[in-house]
């Protein structure tokens, strides 16, 4: 059982615990919703719900944030998008919350963390993950952020995926 | 891929966020002027044509466990070996390879941060090269979308 603490809308904090409910529900649709008029009770029929109890709970998860959204998920690759650019940028500490939200601003950002630096081997602190269909679209979009960047940034560095070798959602253990 | 702007624009609209109700789909259908029916088939047929991998939710791992993106620099010659080897072990749900001297890049996932660094432990002494931990300190944007512009896709 894990649990998670978030605000609630009355700014007061909140515990949310996950029940065995909770698991299942997540279990059955970390693949996706069933593609039906009424999901919650197609689900709720595989988990022996009430389908109310299951939008209820699916709910829930999603005001605790332990689900961040629900959404049709493109595959980019499939798109098009054939570049898939992790942009790393050696930024300046006092700066970094600032410009870091700057760059995560930008719409062609799809991800933007920051991240440990562990020298000497690994000097980037600042991750923004950019996609392309063309390595040149990739390049323009890194020109961008450096621009947002601007003398806070030291250096920086394109790791371009060549392949991808394994990707699942979340799969909670079994 | 070539899509119709219908799927487009359910694409467009919906990548973000999808109504969290009794009737998603006849919610959707209402915003964008089309029976519910032709919205399910259409999502189902871009399911089906892999151009959406799901429509479902999109959970929070911080708060479902623990997970941290590793990196190893494996040698030219053992990167396919290295690859299975990471693919295999328990916890495991992203590996990319990329163009670097850290060529490998993966996701740990665990259900809490002490059986997260067991699981970082234990693949690491198997593979027997140092592994770059990095944590997220801040997320900034972790929307996994952005706006697609399918002119440049055409």
């Amino acid at each position: 059982m894990s649990t998670s603490t978030s605000l609630s809308e009355t700014g007061a904090l909140t515990r949310f615990v996950m029940t065995d409910t909770d698991r299942k529900l997540i279990l059955a649709t970390q693949a996706g919703l069933p593609l039906v008029a009424n999901p919650w009770a197609e689900l709720g029929k595989q988990l022996q719900m009430d389908a109310d109890d299951v939008l209820a709970r699916f709910q829930a998860m999603q005001q605790a944030g332990v689900i961040r959204r629900v959404a049709a998920v493109p595959d980019h690759y499939r798109l098009g998008y054939r570049y898939n650019g992790m942009t790393v940028w050696d930024v300046h500490d006092d700066h970094i919350a600032e410009l870091g939200a700057a760059v995560g601003e930008l719409p062609f950002v799809s991800h933007c963390y920051r991240r440990p630096r562990h020298l000497p081997y690994w000097s980037f602190n600042l991750f923004a993950m950019v996609h392309g269909t063309t390595r040149e679209e990739v390049e323009s979009k890194a020109t961008q952020i450096r621009a947002v960047l601007g003398d806070a940034c030291r250096q920086h560095t394109i790791l371009y995926s060549s392949a991808i070798l394994k990707k699942t959602g979340l799969r909670l253990r079994k | 891929m070539r899509l119709d702007p219908t799927d487009q624009q359910l694409i467009n609209h919906f990548q973000r966020h999808l109504p969290v109700c009794e009737r998603p789909y006849l919610d959707i259908s209402r915003q964008l002027d089309m029976s519910e029916q032709e919205v399910i088939e259409r999502l189902q047929s871009l399911q089906s044509r892999n151009v959406i991998s799901r429509v479902g939710p999109v959970f929070e791992h911080s708060r479902a466990g623990a997970s941290l993106l590793a990196a190893v620099a494996a040698p030219h010659e053992q990167v396919d070996q290295v690859a299975a080897r990471i693919n295999r072990a328990p916890g495991v749900n992203h590996n990319y390879a990329r163009e670097h001297d850290y060529n490998l890049w993966f996701v740990m996932t665990a259900p809490d941060n002490e059986q997260l660094d067991e699981r970082l432990d234990t693949l690491e002494n198997h593979l027997k090269l140092p592994m770059l931990r990095l944590p997220m300190v801040e997320g900034y944007h972790i929307d996994l979308a952005f706006d697609i512009d399918w002119e440049a896709l055409t």
